[in-house]
């Protein structure tokens, strides 16, 4: 095992030398979206979702995987983020904020949900914890499809819509970018925008997790008690785990109401909530890397689906019997099952020197 | 006065509904201290299988009498529930019972996304319309206030369910085995008393309960859907912690109130707030009273054992 705890932890087959393995990763991420246009629009728009899950699996990990507080409404978090800018930078209240106002604001708020559904629950078991979060996301998805009347706010189910984009010192994200000859496809300049979120996502989180905060969250996660008993805050402690990781659901939803330039209820369901815990659970909780792998690994697996699942039925039974919606919550709950069964700890385990997660008997 | 005693009445019949399911989340809580996630699609495969039994059976059949061919319905429901709740607890839960606690709870929402993959591959994502078996025509013992035979026998056959679990776990001998290995499984074992085979047919037990009440929850709603077993399960749960998570006739109580609250809720939130939200929020009560119940009285209305037992 290595000792060096700032590593991204990789088992030991994938452990290239580090000299090789970064840059690797980093030209990996930078040259993504030119080879996937290569291939078609549609790719890149993939790639631009699989970063969006990716901020997101990488605030649920926050809260699953360094805290070990399992949240099931944590899509309810994403969709404040994203409403937020679809009041402030939309025609809906004619309001036309930049984004260096709404997003912080969507991601405080996000916050502030999160603290205001953690405060009340944390003090409990987790398993409660998990049932009321997943009510709360249940509640909002509620509000958002029934506050159009008498005083219509979020337009009901029919979402609201021309939503602002993403505009970084007057360059619209949402236009092609003609730079010297060059034609930037709007989808490849998200995609940098968005790669740039990550990857101060990255390190913040990969800060926090060897700072004194990160080592309290591993030690509520691994007992409790004990860690009550040397002097943790442990109650702080969750709130932050759970505020933190909202922030990031807040911004990721911000990200994707201006990509997407619109939003509906029908985008926050439990479903996705439940996706993303799948992203963290086959990638591994409590392993950026490993998160960041199941984010992108899921996010394909639609695509996926269309392109070879279909087809493949068609050749096996001269008709789709599955069609890929159905055989992609097929493969999510099997994978959620199997993997707790056959390897908790996911593809690409947590090994900091923090994490001793075979221990704990209930 | 009218609205009130309708709406009491109501309110009695989803929350024996309500309480039947609570029973079964309540049951393997206090025995593992899991939540059994799944245990709301066992509602919604009891309504199908029992809705696909009864259009075999009168298709093949027409003519016979509505009552036996609920009581057909039943008959294949039940034991195809127990045998899936048995399934579960085998394959998804056994071998984790000594896991970090995130893990069971993870298999468990999985199991249940499976079960309601499953039934949408099976019965198809469309809305199936679940025949009247037992009449819905409306009787009116006094002014202002219906009452259908088929409400009177959802609370009848709620009533005597509950009556029946109680009898069975306080006088029987499985039920005696049943309230020790709830109380120290180890312990339990060196009584000689088969822990697993305990677990297992406390699962076949809740997982019948839920068969009985996806059928009568079917027939009240005269629907069956493959993701109907989500909001009751969800319902159920939060009556289980109303009453106090893992006590038996707390469950029961929480159900009832849980489903008064709701009738009331909805009948009167339109006056309460001013025409603001409407009989569309009904569904929040159960989780406002969820919060509530957790913030001022975790250990629940009945239950003696604190919630924070990790």
């Amino acid at each position: 095992m290595t000792t060096n705890s700032t590593a991204l932890p990789l088992p030991a087959s994938f452990a290239l030398d580090r000299r090789i393995q970064r840059p690797l990763v980093i030209l990996l991420a930078l040259a993504a979206p030119l080879v996937a246009l290569s291939m078609g629009k549609s790719w890149v728009r993939v790639l631009d979702f699989a970063l969006l899950y990716v901020l997101l699996a990488i605030g649920l990990n926050l809260v699953v995987g360094f805290a070990g507080l399992l949240d099931l409404g944590y899509i309810a978090f994403y969709a404040v983020g994203a409403y937020t800018w679809a009041f402030l930078a939309s025609p809906h209240f004619g309001i036309h904020l930049p984004f260096w106002i709404v997003l912080p604001l969507g991601a405080a708020f996000a916050a502030l949900a999160g603290i205001a559904l953690g405060f009340p629950t944390l003090r409990l078991r987790g398993d409660y914890l998990a049932i009321v979060t997943l009510g709360f996301g249940e509640i909002i998805r509620i509000f958002m499809n029934n506050l159009n009347q008498p005083i219509n706010i979020t337009n009901g189910p029919q979402g609201i819509d021309s939503i602002d984009p993403l505009t970084i010192a007057g360059l619209d994200l949402s236009k092609d970018l003609d730079l010297f000859g060059f034609q930037i496809p709007s989808l490849t300049l998200y995609y940098y925008a968005f790669l740039a979120c990550v990857v101060a996502a990255i390190i913040l989180v990969r800060r926090l997790q060897i700072s004194r905060i990160g080592r309290a969250w591993a030690a509520i996660r691994d007992d409790e008690l004990a860690a009550k008993a040397i002097g943790i805050d442990t109650r702080m402690m969750k709130l932050l785990a759970f505020g933190l990781g909202a922030t990031f659901g807040g911004v990721s939803g911000g990200l994707f109401a201006a990509f997407q330039g619109f939003v509906s209820p029908e985008s926050f369901s439990l479903m996705e909530s439940i996706v993303v815990l799948t992203m963290i659970v086959l990638g591994g909780m409590g392993n950026l890397a490993g998160v960041i792998v199941g984010a992108i690994m899921l996010t394909a697996l639609p695509e996926l689906l269309r392109h070879f699942a279909v087809p493949m039925q068609m050749a096996l039974f001269g008709k789709t019997l599955l069609d890929p919606e159905v055989l992609r919550m097929l493969l999510l709950s099997l994978a959620m099952i199997v993997m707790m069964l056959v390897r908790p700890a996911g593809l690409l385990p947590a090994r900091t020197r923090y994490a001793h997660r075979d221990r704990r008997n209930a | 006065m009218e609205t009130f005693l309708q709406q009491t009445l109501n309110g009695l019949v989803s929350g024996s509904i309500y309480a039947l399911v609570a029973l079964g989340y309540t049951m393997v809580y206090g025995i593992l201290g899991l939540i059994n996630f799944a245990h709301g699609e066992l509602v919604m495969i009891g309504a199908l299988v029992a809705l696909q039994t009864v259009t075999a059976l009168s298709g093949a059949f027409p003519g016979l009498h509505p009552v036996i061919l609920l009581i057909a319905g039943v008959a294949v429901a039940v034991p195809v529930c127990m045998a899936v709740g048995y399934l579960i607890e085998r394959i998804g839960y056994r071998r984790l019972r000594n896991a970090p606690r995130l893990a069971p709870l993870i298999t468990a929402i999985g199991v249940s996304f499976l079960l309601q993959t499953l039934a949408m591959i099976i019965w198809g994502r469309e809305f199936h319309v679940f025949p009247q078996l037992v009449s819905t025509t409306p009787m009116q013992p006094m002014d202002g206030v219906v009452v259908s035979p088929l409400q009177i026998f959802t609370i009848v056959v709620a009533f005597a369910l509950m009556g029946g679990l109680m009898l069975l776990v306080n006088k029987s001998r499985l039920g005696r085995a049943m309230r020790a290995t709830a109380e120290n499984h180890r312990v339990a074992g060196l009584m000689g008393i088969n822990a697993n085979g305990v677990i297992a047919a406390t699962f076949i037990i809740g997982s019948g309960l839920a068969a009985l009440a996806g059928v009568l929850f079917a027939s009240n709603y005269a629907i069956a859907h493959y993701a109907m077993g989500f909001t009751p399960g969800l319902k159920a749960f939060t009556a289980a912690v109303l009453g106090g998570i893992g006590n038996l006739p707390g469950a029961m109580v929480g159900g009832l109130v849980l489903g008064l609250v709701e009738s009331f809720g909805a009948g009167y939130i339109e006056h309460l707030t001013f025409g603001f939200l409407n009989s569309s929020y009904q569904d929040i009560f159960a989780f406002m009273i969820l919060g509530a119940v957790l913030i001022f009285r975790p250990s629940g209305l009945l239950g003696e054992r604190v919630a924070d037992r990790a």
